[in-house]
């Protein structure tokens, strides 16, 4: 067993690429649940939107880089006004229902047959689109050190994804300590009572929309511009409720949740699974019990078991207070 | 009872003076004009109100039995329910199908029958976030707050002030989930000040409120009128109705079937007919069959 080896792929996937997409689309729930109360289910659409604006601006449409990204954003409030006017008005329950389908619609669109010149069907685009952003990385060798490992390119991502990452933190941080986070969270609490003192409650559900599901597409940018591609079944609803198991995990309406949540899941993921599969090839796990064509599926079952051990024993999350979680049954 | 309350109370009283204690009837100086409301839910009307008038400066109070017609109409009033047909004015400006944000902007803030108090933000923010015209509300503002600092402390200030009034300072870090049903009302009551209404209108304002706590609160609803403020109420305590209410309106089936002073009322037929139904007064064998 290489412990080196588990210990240093554990660490790089704790503040790599993924935690980074991770954390940006639980920043962005956490605007939408955390602190407005409203339920998306449909976080993987703006992920996706995000994501194909960029692949199919450059690859299909030949435009820079950064209008591509320009134009993601504008798409991603595009997509949060479809989704927040007609649904804003009525209980939080049905933009769950219509968040759900609008991730589900944008995803069978992307792979379907029709749109295969220009969305790439069921294989995605593929191709340099992150040319002009690679272009400014000046890391010609990666990082090699004993706990932690990265490309040129990965490591190109990280820095200037965490970057981003803080940045739009602090804006989170100033946000929700302002009248206006103030009127967020009195939202969450009981609409009606923020109505009844003269607040416009529907313009401000529809800025939550906006702002958390931006903040999601500049997380589908990164998932595209790391991998240079972008796959339809990635932003599946799998996405969307690893996204939430995330933001739960670091603790709800929390500023720094996403991130120690999505450290702790992509740090667990990934150490389990190493951790699995150097035991069954060292013949430590005997092949009849676990093969290693099944630690994929095994590490998502134990993580799946840890963080249920953790939500039964530290339900608030790792930033949350237990008693204001309590509050919450409306004694 | 303190000599300048009861000088705001004849001052109310005595508008009422000449005033004829009839279903419907004008008065002097009405804030609240409303014109055959209707409410129907399916084949139940709700509401079916052909005329009142809500006298400004003075506490009314909207009495009636279960199922009266009185929530319903706090609701269309307040624009947080939709009218079937019919037409109201505040102050002379129609405000038939103006949303509840709008209505609360103009004057006319209300309270609600189960306290909406905001759980999980503390007293003082409770406060804070009900004043008015704060420029930190904006989204590209609030990211600045060198921009509303100065009037979130003036804002502060005056929730502290309020809170004081109301005996809440003590409380103002806590969340408002911790405290107990009384103190909601009173938040709730405090709350609806920071938007600096015309009209309060205030739904069951007793309910669950313990007897100590009711003589506060009467105390605060009082203090209200004598500033100027017109308070309307719906209430089932006839204790409380007597002590403080300078006219009444009662509501039965989504009518109105009586108005007038709170002795006038109590002894009305109508009124008594409506609480304990018509044939109440006679024995078995005299009823109707």
């Amino acid at each position: 067993m290489d412990f080196l080896f588990i210990t240093q792929q554990s660490l790089s996937a704790a503040i790599g690429v993924n935690t980074i997409i991770f954390a940006l689309a639980a920043i962005g729930l956490n605007m939408h649940f955390g602190y407005t109360g409203l339920l998306n289910f449909g976080q993987a659409g703006f992920l996706a939107v995000g994501a194909y604006s960029v692949a199919v601006a450059v690859v299909s449409f030949d435009i820079s880089l950064w209008i591509a990204l320009l134009i993601g954003i504008g798409n991603s409030i595009i997509l949060a006004l479809l989704l927040g006017i007609p649904t804003l008005r009525l209980r939080a329950d049905y933009l769950a229902i219509v968040t759900i389908a609008a991730g589900e619609i944008i995803r069978q669109v992307a792979r379907s047959a029709t749109f295969n010149d220009t969305l790439g069907g069921s294989d995605g685009i593929t191709g340099k689109f992150g040319k002009e952003f690679f272009d400014l990385n000046p890391f010609t060798e990666g990082l090699d050190l004993p706990f932690l490992r990265y490309t040129p390119n990965d490591l190109w991502v990280v820095i200037v994804g965490w970057i981003v990452v803080a940045f739009i933190l602090i804006l989170m941080w100033l946000l929700v300590n302002s009248p206006w986070g103030r009127l967020l969270k009195a939202i969450r609490e009981d609409e009606d009572a923020v109505r009844s003192l003269g607040k416009n409650v529907y313009l401000y559900k529809i800025q939550s929309l906006i702002a958390g599901g931006v903040i999601g597409s500049i997380g589908g940018f990164v998932y595209a511009l790391s991998r240079q591609s972008v796959q339809p079944d990635n932003y599946g609803t799998a996405l969307t409720f690893f996204a939430y198991t995330v933001l739960i995990l670091g603790g709800a309406a929390r500023v720094m949740a996403p991130i120690a949540g999505a450290i702790i899941f992509w740090f667990l993921l990934v150490f389990v699974e190493q951790l699995l599969r150097q035991a069954v090839s060292a013949g430590y796990i005997p092949e009849w019990l676990i093969g290693v064509n099944q630690v994929g599926q095994i590490r998502f079952m134990l993580v799946g078991l840890g963080l249920m051990l953790l939500m039964i024993f530290r339900p608030q999350g790792i930033f949350g207070d237990r008693k204001e979680l309590a509050l919450d049954a409306r004694a | 009872m303190p000599a300048h309350s009861s000088r705001f109370k004849e001052q109310a009283l005595a508008a009422f003076a000449s005033v004829t204690p009839t279903p419907g009837v004008a008065k002097p100086d009405p804030i609240i004009v409303a014109d055959k409301v209707t409410r129907k839910f399916g084949g139940l009307t709700a509401v079916n109100v052909d005329h009142v008038e809500i006298q400004r400066g003075s506490i009314t109070a909207l009495i009636g039995p279960n199922g009266a017609g009185k929530t319903t109409f706090f609701n269309l009033i307040t624009g947080f329910d939709s009218v079937n047909e019919g037409s109201w004015t505040l102050n002379g400006e129609q405000i038939v199908g103006t949303p509840p944000h709008k209505v609360a902007r103009k004057g006319m803030v209300r309270t609600f029958q189960l306290t909406k108090a905001l759980y999980r933000l503390s007293v003082l923010d409770n406060m804070r976030l009900a004043a008015t015209g704060q420029r930190g509300e904006s989204f590209i503002r609030g990211l600045f707050p060198f921009i509303w600092r100065r009037q979130e402390s003036a804002i502060t200030a005056q929730a502290e002030e309020l809170l004081t009034r109301f005996q809440l300072i003590d409380k103002k870090s806590d969340f408002a989930a911790a405290l107990s049903g009384g103190q909601r009302k009173l938040l709730e009551m405090a709350r609806a000040l920071m938007v600096k209404p015309e009209i309060v209108m205030l739904d069951e304002p007793m309910a669950g409120v313990n007897p100590a706590l009711k003589q506060s609160l009467l105390g605060h609803i009082k203090d209200l009128r004598d500033e100027g403020m017109t308070v309307l109420f719906v209430e089932h305590d006839m204790d409380m109705v007597r002590d403080i209410s300078d006219w009444v309106i009662v509501m039965a089936e989504g009518k109105i079937v009586a108005e007038g002073t709170p002795e006038s009322v109590m002894g009305n037929q109508a009124v008594i007919d409506a609480y304990l139904g018509a044939h109440h007064d006679l024995s078995l064998d005299e009823g109707p069959r």
